[in-house]
Order: C-alpha cells, then structure tokens, then sequence
C-alpha cells in the first residue's frame, strides 16, 4: 500500500481517441479512479502515435487508395494539481501532426484543445472486502488556434468547445480493481471556412451544430505498489449526427461512434520516486464513420510536492 | 457541502454557456417577397426558346362573376380557417419567392448527387445511367459541367415560361382573390399584379417537368414540393385553382420545349463522357503543344471527367463564337516558365498561412457541394432579395447568370481538353492540397472562368456591387492557387476567358427589354 498512500494519483493514463480526426485526445484521468494529494502536482509529457487505414463510411466498412492510412501523432503537456486529497484539478494541451500516406491531400500540423477538469472524491468507504471509490467530475476544452475542422480526416481537431459532466465508480478488492466511468459530452457548434454544407440536406450557414456524445470507459487490473496494469473497453457514441454518404468525405457532425479496447502499465521508479513511466496502447474494434485506429502512447510522469512540512 | 455547491454551480454554469445550439439559416423566415413594381410589360421581354410570351396558348379565364370562380374563391376562404403553424410556416417559406426556393432547391439537389462514383472491383469506374437511375452509381454525377448545364436549362426555362405568363396576366388582367371578393385575408404581399396564370404554378410546373431530364430519382419529391408551393399560395390568397392550373400546364409546356432542346446538345453517354480509345487520343494535343499530358491522380485512376463537355451545344451562344474564346497554350514542359509557377504553387502549400486555407476552403465546391455555379447561383441571390425582383426579373436574371455559366463550362472543358495538361502536383508530387484535386486537366481554371463569367454579368446586373464581384471572383480564381490544384496561367487565362462569356451575356441582358 505503500505506493498508493504516497503517490497515488500520478496516474495520467492517455488514451488518445482518434476517429476521422482526433476528437478527445486528453488525459483520462476523468476516467479513473486516482487522485492526487493536496499540494501535489504532477506534471507528465505524453506522446502518443495514431493509425488507420480501414474506416467505416457510414456503417460500411472500407479502404481508401486515395488517402492510403492515415496516421497522427500527438505531443501532451498535462498537470494534475491536489487541491485538497479529495479535490483535484488537471489540464491538458496537445499539439497535434496528421499525414496521409497516399493520394494529395496535405496533412495539418498545430496545437488542438486545452482543457480542464475538476475531479472530486465525495465518497470512499470499505464496502464487503474492498473499498468503493465515487468520483464526481467535470470537464471544459476549447481550441487553442483557429484550426481548421472542415478537412476530415487530417483536420487535428473538431473545433468544438466542450463540457462534459462525469461519474466514476471505483471498486478495489485488495490489488484488484474495477472503474466504470460514464460521461456526456456537450458540444458547441462550430463555425467553418464555407457559407454552406450538406449533411442529409443542404444546411446555409457556415454554422455547424455537433452531436452530443456518451462516453463509457470500463477497466479493470491490478493496482499495487509501485505498478498498475489495466486492461480497458471504452465507447463512444454520437447522440445525433449523419452518416457518410457513399464514396463522399467525413465531416465534423458525422455520427462518429466507436468502441475501443485497450490496456496501459504505470511504472513508479523505486530509485525515483517522483518518476512513474506509463504505456500503453488502444484499437478501434467497431464503430460507424470512424477510423479503425490503432493507439499506442508513452509517457513520463513527475510529482513535485509544493507544501512538504505540512500533512 | 460547499465543495458540492460550488461543483454544481460549475457544472450550470458550463451548460448554460454551450446552451444554443439552433441554427438560423441564411435565408430562414426572410420577409414576403415585396416587388418595387410589377413589370406587367415583361411579357414583351425578349424569349429563349420561345418565338414569344404569346407562343404557347393559353385559355381566357373564366370571368370573376362566374360562379364556378366563386367556387374557387369559397374554397380558398375554407383553406384559411385553422391554419396550422406547418401551414403557416410553408406560406412564410414560399411568400420569400418563388424563384428563390427553387432556385435554392436547384443548389439542394447538384450537393446532394455531386458525388464521385465508388470503383468497381476490377479497378475500373460505373458511370450513372439515365435510363437506369436509381441503380448505384446514382444518375446523375452533379459534377461542375453537369451542374452548369443543370441550373441553365432550369433557369432557362422558368424565364421563358414566366414570360409568357405575364403575357397572359396582362392580356386577361384577373386580379388576385383579395381584390374579388371580402374575406380572403393576403397573407402574401398585396399586388396589383395579375394573378392569372399564376407565376408560382408556372415556376413549380417548369421545374418539376424539367426533373424528368436532370434529377429522375428526384421527380417524386419535387413534386411534392411543386404541389406544396401551389397549396401554399392559394391558402395564402395568392391565386385560386384556376390560377394554378393555367400557370402548372404552361410552365409543362415550355420546360417540354426545353427538354427536347436538351436531348439534341449533345450531353449524354458516350457523347460527354467517351470511351477508353477516346481517353487515350486525349495526349495528342498536349504532346505536339510540349505539355505534360494529365493523369489521373486518383487511385485506382479514374477516366478524365465529361471530355466530351465541350461540344455541348449551347443555349444561346453561337457555338463557333464560343469556342474561338479558346486560349493559347499554357507554359511548355520543361519550360522556365512552368518550372517558376510550379515553385510558385509549392511556396504557397509548403507553409499555409490560416486565410489562404480559408479561402481554399471557402470557394472549394467541391465534391458533395453544390459547385462553382451554384456559389454563384447563392451570392447572386443573397443580392437579389435585398433588391425587392419581381419573379419574372428574378428569372432573367438568374436566366442570365447561368446561361452563361454554362457557356463558361463549355469553354472550359473545351479548353482542357484541348490541351490536356497537367496539374501542379502531378508535375511536383511534393506539392499537397488543401482541397481534393479534381479528376481532370488543368488549363484553363474552370473556378476563374465560372467565377468572372459570372462576376461580369452580376456587375452589369447590379453595377454598385461590380467591384465587389470582381473581388470575389479574383479571390475564387486565387484559392486554386493556394489549394495546390492549379498553375497561375490556368488561372489568369481563366478569367480572361471568363469576362469574354460574361461580356455576350452583358449584351443580351442590354436587348432583351427587361433592363
């Protein structure tokens, strides 16, 4: 237990969510059921490396020889400060890469939304054999540029500005636990470089409205010590949106769902203990106007204590 | 507790910020169209295809004495008790114009079938067939020239049609139902304008007959819309049934004159769209010119968009005046010419400032929009409505602008063709786009032609705005350039040819009587 009492919360797991183009690239400490320490903060750089080259049009799966795989990397600096044991805030802000391997289009390259969160701990107590964790959470993220969102799929971002309310239930057993995570994600409207689109009819405004969207994230390993190891099944789902017609292009208010499973390790080194290196990596195994994205991302993790006499 | 409050208010507060969520659309809920005069000489106006407003007969109106159009004005009466808000709403949508909607429809319809079709397993391409529309891929593929010609023939037709029914409106002179009887309440702007036969009935008749050529999988949904339109005006008291009537069956006859015209212009498959031994003969021209000759860049490579477009005939241009707009070579492979503008092209996509992709992405039209003519179609009736048209001015105007948008597509790929020579970044694979590179060559730029064919007729129509349209097409013509997908001389030889199209359009709007 040592490792939990001490350094809980160091945990910044990335699972990068990367459909046409990357729509939730942030921190998933939302989604877990760590916390850290009043007066810590823990700084991680994370990096992570995306690809696709089979994608659903609609519900239909296909290739494309015009724009061959599509591939992005993203570069994070993230900070989870304690405000109290129980309180905790986090940012996130991704710097972000695309490139098609084939056909012409010009891949894009530029920072994509910061966001913040609050995570708060309202209940924890022993429940049976082990000890159930509640976590109450919200979320804020905005584009840092003026990015162009209207040229799917190697837009960096969506250009959304995002709310999302979370709940998060945690249950350990001993070294065993198991998170379920659920969250809504309010999005705004974004505005593009044309006056007018199509969706299932033409829309005359360069206004796009997008879909809310339902996320669930369900884990469960091992949480001991110095290591934590987790294997992960996350879904997305748009609650509105259209599909891609045959044979035309993705555009930011598509019915974008996917479903993902995944698993990451956290290591804290006993020679350094500020330091926890992570992995870990995601595959896109269904989803409908969506890339089938494979993930895998690496991180270094560093806490720094601002208030040492006291606690 | 406190920590808990504060978290809520938070979580309020978010969701009240990103509350709105409803989209007005440009023209949502826009007043009733309200003419500055009724141009009751327009039937003198100068026809297309017609030899007159006074070609195709229409018969007398009944008398507004009669009982049977007492009938007709007992029936509107019944149709406005209870107007529901969906009633309410279709009138507000029709009572902005009638050409306007259709006109909007019309842009509906090229974004909805703008649609590359998917290969065949083989590698090779299925191409739309009329006479099989509804199989995939969908007839037809509203690309660029298809669009041009599209938005032609359907303004074409409802101009010579409207015509022809402010011919009769003058002549039998039957005032709108209000004015017949107490207890029809306008719901419409109020006019002295004639309302038999009625220009809605004619404008939907035309257009949903025109269907049958452009848009079959379309025809039952237009229909729909053409009866809506005529439901709508008559609960709105514009005109009774015998209006509509009078006006559906004329606006049939004409668009039929239009379809038989179209079905000899010599669009259709093989004619526009060829066949593999006419692809390959395409290189001839560039190879004695010293052109690098176009290749698909697509894979697997797609046959070059409608080669065969520019031997469409069209509407009103002679064709030989047509085609002798045809440029000079463009800069010679190998030339220092064309090695300085394709390190111009590979400048400007290397590093991309944000507005140069805004404006790649603005006049883009590409795949799945409505094209470059039907952005022009949208800018010239942003305008239109501010400047309160009769529908018959509406129609002559739009007539106009797209007569002579198709005119600049046939020159166009006349031109391409010709020369079949190669975009930037099949000459520098270095060079990337920011918009999807069109499936065919690039001398001369089909956007710069639309764009000033269409800027000088909306100058001649609007002469305070002239300025403004130039800038706009000079910008369109600019966005190829920052896109990656065209060469500086595809561009400026474009306009130039494109001001000589709009310059024989300026001098027809001169004669046809309605300036």
């Amino acid at each position: 237990m040592k490792f939990l009492k001490k350094n809980n919360g160091k945990h910044l797991l990335m699972l990068a969510i990367c459909g046409f183009t990357i729509i939730a690239a942030k921190a998933q400490t939302e989604t877990d059921a760590l916390m850290m320490k009043q007066n810590e903060l823990c700084i991680a750089g994370v990096y992570a490396h995306n690809s696709w080259s089979n994608y659903w049009e609609g519900t239909l799966k296909r290739n494309n020889a015009n724009i061959g795989s599509v591939t992005s990397n993203e570069y994070h600096l993230m900070g989870n400060y304690g405000i109290k044991n129980n309180l905790n805030v986090m940012f996130n802000v991704p710097y972000i890469t695309t490139k098609a391997s084939a056909g012409t289009l010009s891949g894009l390259h530029g920072f994509q939304d910061i966001s913040f969160a609050i995570k708060w701990k309202p209940l924890s107590k022993k429940m049976g054999a082990g000890n159930l964790g509640v976590f109450l959470g919200t979320g804020f993220s905005t584009p840092l540029s003026n990015y162009v969102a209207d040229f799917q799929p190697l837009s960096i971002g969506m250009g959304s500005t995002n709310f999302n309310g979370r709940l998060t239930v945690d249950y350990l057993v001993k070294r065993f636990f198991v998170t379920l995570s659920s969250a809504y994600i309010r999005r705004s409207n974004i505005k593009i470089d044309r006056t007018t689109y199509f969706t299932d009819r033409q829309i005359q405004s360069n206004q796009v409205a997008m879909p809310d969207m339902l996320q669930f994230n369900f884990g469960t390993g091992y949480r001991y010590g110095r290591t934590i190891a987790e294997i992960s099944l996350a879904n997305m789902t748009s609650l509105n949106g259209f599909d891609m017609r045959r044979n035309d292009m993705p555009f930011p208010s598509n019915r974008m769902n996917a479903t993902m499973v995944g698993g990451n390790i956290k290591y804290n080194l006993a020679k350094l203990p500020a330091l926890t290196l992570q992995g870990g990596a995601s595959h896109v195994v269904a989803g409908r106007n969506f890339g089938q994205n494979t993930n895998i991302n690496a991180g270094l993790l560093y806490i720094i204590n601002f208030k040492k006499s006291k606690n | 507790m406190k920590k808990f409050n504060a978290f809520i208010y938070t979580l309020l507060l978010f969701t009240a910020i990103s509350c709105k969520k409803d989209i007005i659309e440009q023209t949502e809920g826009i007043a009733a169209l309200n003419p500055t005069t009724t141009d009751i000489n327009a039937g003198d106006w100068k026809t297309i295809l017609l030899s007159s407003g006074a070609e195709i007969a229409v018969p007398a109106p009944l008398p507004i004495t009669n009982p049977l159009y007492i009938g007709e004005l007992n029936e509107i009466k019944g149709l406005q008790q209870n107007i529901s808000k969906d009633q309410q709403k279709q009138i507000t949508y029709w009572a902005a114009g009638g050409l306007l909607r259709w006109n909007e429809i019309m842009r509906e319809l090229v974004a909805k079938y703008n649609l590359p079709p998917y290969q065949n397993e083989d590698g090779t391409y299925p191409f739309p067939q009329a006479n099989n529309p509804f199989a995939y891929p969908l007839f037809p593929f509203s690309n660029p020239p298809y669009a041009a010609r599209a938005y032609a023939y359907i303004a074409a037709a409802q101009y010579d049609a409207l015509v022809a029914a402010w011919h009769y409106k003058k002549m039998y002179n039957r005032p709108a139902p209000y004015k017949n009887t107490t207890g029809i309440n306008a719901m419409v702007t109020p006019t002295d304008l004639p309302s038999y036969p009625s220009e809605a009935a004619v404008i939907a008749g035309t257009t949903a007959e025109m269907m049958k050529l452009l848009f079959p999988t379309e025809i039952a949904n237009i229909e729909q819309k053409a009866a809506s339109q005529q439901l709508s005006m008559m609960r709105a008291g514009a005109a009774t049934r015998s209006d509509m009537l009078a006006g559906e069956a004329l606006g049939r006859a004409v668009a039929q004159k239009f379809i038989a015209r179209a079905r000899l212009d010599k669009t259709g498959t093989p004619a526009t769209i060829g066949n593999p031994d006419s692809w390959t003969k395409l290189t001839d021209n560039a190879l004695k010119y010293n052109l690098t000759p176009w290749v698909s860049l697509e894979s697997p490579k797609r046959p070059p968009m409608l080669p065969g477009f520019g031997n469409v005939t069209p509407i009103l241009m002679p064709a030989n005046d047509l085609i002798a707009l045809r440029p000079g070579p463009p800069p010679a492979s190998g030339s220092a010419q064309l090695s300085k503008e394709t390190q111009e092209i590979y400048d400007f996509v290397k590093n991309p400032s944000r507005e140069n992709i805004r404006i790649a992405h603005f006049w883009a039209d590409g795949v799945g929009t409505y094209s470059p003519p039907g952005h022009w179609n949208a800018i010239a009736a942003k305008d239109f409505i501010a400047q309160n048209l009769s529908e018959v001015k509406w129609s002559r105007n739009m007539a106009l602008l797209n007569l002579c948008m198709m005119d600049a597509a046939i020159i166009t790929w006349d031109t391409k063709y010709f020369y079949f020579n190669a975009r930037p970044c099949q000459v520098n694979p270095a060079i990337k786009t920011f918009t999807g590179t069109p499936n065919f060559p690039a001398y001369i730029s089909g956007h710069s032609t639309f764009s000033a064919a269409a800027a000088t007729v909306l100058g001649y129509l609007t002469p305070a705005r002239a300025a403004d349209y130039n800038n706009m097409a000079n910008e369109a013509s600019r966005s190829r350039l920052v896109a990656g997908i065209h060469f500086r001389s595809d561009c400026e030889e474009g306009l130039k040819v494109g001001k000589k199209v709009g310059d024989y359009f300026v001098a027809r709007g001169k004669t046809d009587g309605a300036q």
